[in-house]
């Protein structure tokens, strides 16, 4: 038996009032790839990052190859061979590619010679990456690419991923596994950290799942089935409704009762860079009661095409007529849909359209608005102490759950999400989803995006492929491999 | 301070004292000095805040202050037989719309060009400064055309005074304003979304409603009217003349003056007020015990850094403490 090559052991950690690891251990041995399985706020990315140095435990002890060590910072952690790539970049946007690797891991920044060795570094792991390219222009994908090169370019052993295909598409999110059981087979080891159940299943070696500080279950993946993950993980023995089809949500057919709510008619919409068209010459209706999901690869269009019926993205040429009030969920809820530094109320009211009872002639009532958002907090089940606190303090989930609760509250006619469960757990997604098909149920027409096919597929009741700038209906009782190979040749 | 002066040699109780005694030690000492001095300080610093709020760094007071000295100059000279309240709102609407449009060039290259602010509302102080120099040599220059400045301005473009003082009415100016500023940000729907545009503009822009050029470019048009209208107070109530050198650097205290009073409008008039108390008290600290005046510059700038600790103590505390599982 090889001594694990690394062992975390009683960890215990309190931030304030919140206990999040309660004597948690983690063994990961010496070749293997590992899912640390959890919902979100269950101590998954405390515990990695205690053995990346970035936190230190209030009692407990880390252990590389059998000694232990007093894990004080990252720059520890990376001498003992331990590379993290978390889930919120730490990328230099105004650096190129290879500039950023060299910062990290400490490379020469020689040009020619740098440009070469991370061009080399790429191809060789199985993520190309163009070194010139400027970090901040990379897609998202491509982003998490590179911030995998940086771990493994300072010779990393033993890598820590911090939910890595919250935002990837299918294919990519199945190649960043391929590279990872690469990296593993080579004899590295690496602990993913994930909430999704399936993913944990079909790509791990082991998993330990933790549930509100505590490790409920470690064991080998083969063996356990999504019912037995599911409950150690929440705790119930019901598995939640997401699992389930879309039905009982009676929105069957719900298309050509009333006049559409939304309707494109030969929409064209350019690129957000301003160069060349995003969406080529479109003709949909959407109606009330409907939830229309786009299924696509990242970078098609669907983004473009959301943005355009939210009334952020004006189209080059056709007509294109939406029902206010609009309601507009967007990917990125740090920097697009809230200020993390302002507190909820704030944020609330960011949102407003002018037309709410606590606006009156200009002025902001802010008890009103404090009250509202109270409301907002309570209906949409936000764990927040309170409307004054600065957004930023809340988790992901609660987070994504402000924005939603801000925008439907304002009982839109049409709802437009990005990837509204992106990042987040269970427990969070399910309830997005219930708020969504409520919505719908109410006479919304709702259009989502969302990177997770199976979501699209489970959650909309018509499915739109979109795929290089061009709609295409997917013909009745497609399967889900039709549906993906549509995403990627477009129907032709 | 009180141990620096000492190794340097000076009595510090004695040039501590005389400084308390420049700024507060008498009701002449507190209006006519400090309070005078504090004026110019508060309007800038309104302008610097309401900028920065909106996520613009208006560098450019100094030239603002003096474009709106020269039109309030102009204006005032040129009045004939207007009767003074009419005269006052002329001489300080002049320098306002003066203060918009020295900063209307920089405004323009933000918008087209995305030229940073910082540097070319700088840049324009020294033409401002030169544009004073060129006026009180050649076109507003007095009668007699003995010494580089300009006539007085007409009585009736003066500032009405406190019986007994030098304070003058732009005083009420600048509490008006920090009022006026400070219900602006505090309760109006617009004071809310240009605070948005400052900490967050992707969101804001995001949001669909807020156009965050236009609220830039307002909030840095305010700034230069608020500037310009310093420049018009100080002449108005205090030199009633122009001549170089009026502005002893109002534009660049000014925005330690905002920044101190991170923002806030009433905190402005406070900070205001403690700057215009250190530079009175200068004076006075070097009339009554030979202390160097710069000797208060140090002190303004260990009160800035202290501040500025302070505030990035707190600033680590709340936000760092998001870390989630």
């Amino acid at each position: 038996m090889t001594a694990p090559v690394l062992e975390l052991r009683n960890i215990r950690k309190r931030f304030g009032s919140v206990q999040a690891l309660q004597g948690a251990d983690f063994t990961l041995a010496p070749g293997e790839l590992h899912a640390l399985l959890g919902e979100n706020g269950a101590g998954k990315t405390t515990l990695m990052q205690v053995a990346y140095g970035l936190v230190r435990p209030d009692a407990g002890e880390v252990r590389v190859a059998g000694m232990g060590v007093a894990m004080r910072s990252p720059r520890v952690a990376r001498g003992h061979g331990i590379g993290m790539v978390h889930q919120h970049f730490t990328l230099v946007p105004a650096l190129t590619v290879a500039d950023n690797v060299a910062l990290f891991a400490g490379w020469p920044v020689s040009p020619r010679a740098l440009r070469e060795r991370v061009r080399e570094l790429g191809d060789r792991v199985g993520l190309p990456l163009d070194p010139d390219a400027r970090a901040g222009r990379l897609s998202v994908g491509l982003k998490q690419r590179l911030e995998i090169l940086k771990a493994l370019a300072s010779d990393a052993r033993i890598l820590l991923l911090d939910e890595p295909t919250a935002v990837l598409a299918p294919g990519e999110a199945e190649e960043l596994l391929a590279v990872v059981r690469r990296f593993t087979v080579a004899g590295g080891s690496a602990v993913l950290i994930t909430h999704k159940l399936d993913e944990a299943l079909a790509a791990a070696d082991r998993i330990t799942v933790l549930r509100e500080g505590r490790v409920t279950f470690s064991g080998p993946s083969q063996g356990q089935t999504p019912r037995s993950l599911a409950e150690a993980m929440i705790g119930e023995n019901k598995f939640l409704a997401t699992e389930a089809r879309a039905g009982g949500a009676g929105l069957e057919a719900g298309s050509g009762e009333a006049a559409p709510l939304v309707r494109l008619e030969s929409v064209e919409v350019p690129r957000e860079s301003g160069y060349g068209l995003a969406i080529r010459p479109t003709s949909i209706a959407v109606s009330g009661g409907e939830i229309v999901g786009l299924a696509a690869v990242e970078g098609n269009g669907q983004r473009e095409l959301l943005r355009a019926v939210a009334g952020r993205i004006m189209p080059l040429r056709g007509r294109l007529t939406v029902a206010g009030p609009v309601g507009f969920i967007p990917e990125d809820r740090t920097t697009e849909g809230l200020i993390p530094e302002l507190t909820l109320t704030e944020n609330v009211v960011l949102g407003s359209t002018g037309s709410e009872p606590w606006l009156v002639g200009g002025r902001v009532d802010w008890r009103g608005a404090r009250s509202h958002t109270a409301a907002i907090i309570q209906e949409f089940e936000v764990a927040a102490p309170s409307p004054d606190v600065p957004a930023a303090v809340l988790s992901g989930g609660n987070q994504q759950k402000v924005v939603v609760g801000r925008e439907l509250s304002r009982t839109p006619r049409v709802v437009v999400a990005e990837n509204p469960t992106r990042g987040l757990d269970l427990r969070a997604t399910d309830a997005i989803h219930r708020r969504l098909r409520a919505a719908a149920a109410g006479g919304a027409a709702v259009l989502f995006h969302s990177t997770d096919l199976d979501e699209v597929l489970r959650l909309a009741t018509r499915v739109l492929v979109v795929a290089r700038g061009v709609v295409v209906e997917p013909p009745a009782g497609a399967s889900r491999a039709q549906v993906g190979e549509l995403m990627v040749t477009g129907g032709r | 301070m009180a141990g620096g002066l000492q190794l340097a040699g000076y009595d510090a109780a004695a040039a501590l004292g005389a400084l308390w005694n420049g700024a507060f030690g008498s009701w002449y000492a507190l209006t006519s000095s400090t309070l005078v001095r504090a004026v110019p300080l508060i309007l800038i610093g309104l302008g610097i805040a309401l900028a920065f709020r909106g996520g613009a760094f208006n560098i450019g007071a100094e030239g603002q202050f003096y474009a709106g000295a020269i039109a309030a100059t102009w204006v005032g000279v040129h009045l004939a037989g207007v009767s003074s309240p009419l005269a006052i709102i002329s001489v300080w609407g002049a320098a306002t719309l003066a203060g918009v449009a020295w900063v209307a060039v920089p405004v323009w290259l933000r918008l087209r060009f995305g030229v940073l602010e910082v540097i070319s509302t700088l840049l324009l102080n020294f033409v401002a400064e030169s544009l004073v120099s060129l006026m009180v040599q050649g076109p507003l220059q007095e009668a007699q055309r003995i010494y580089p400045q300009s006539d007085p301005i007409a009585e009736a473009a003066r500032l009405p005074l406190l019986p007994g003082t030098r304070l003058h009415v732009g005083f009420l100016l600048a509490l008006f304003g920090a009022a006026a500023l400070w219900y602006l940000f505090a309760r109006t729907l617009w004071g809310f979304r240009l605070r948005a545009v400052g900490t967050g503009p992707r969101a804001a822009e995001v949001s669909g409603r807020i156009d965050t050029g236009r609220f830039t470019a307002i909030a840095l048009a305010g700034s230069g009217a608020l500037a310009g209208l310093a420049g018009g107070v100080e002449v108005s109530g205090v030199s009633y003349a122009l001549f170089q050198n009026l502005s002893p650097g109002y534009g660049f205290t000014g925005i330690a003056v905002a920044l101190l009073a991170r923002l806030h409008p009433l905190g402005v008039v406070a900070t205001g007020i403690l700057f215009g108390a250190l530079e009175a008290g200068a004076g006075a600290m070097q009339r009554d015990a030979g202390v160097p005046a710069v000797a208060v510059y140090v002190v303004e700038a260990v009160v800035i850094v202290v501040v500025l600790l302070v505030e990035a103590g707190r600033r680590a505390g709340p936000v760092a403490g998001r870390v989630r599982a």
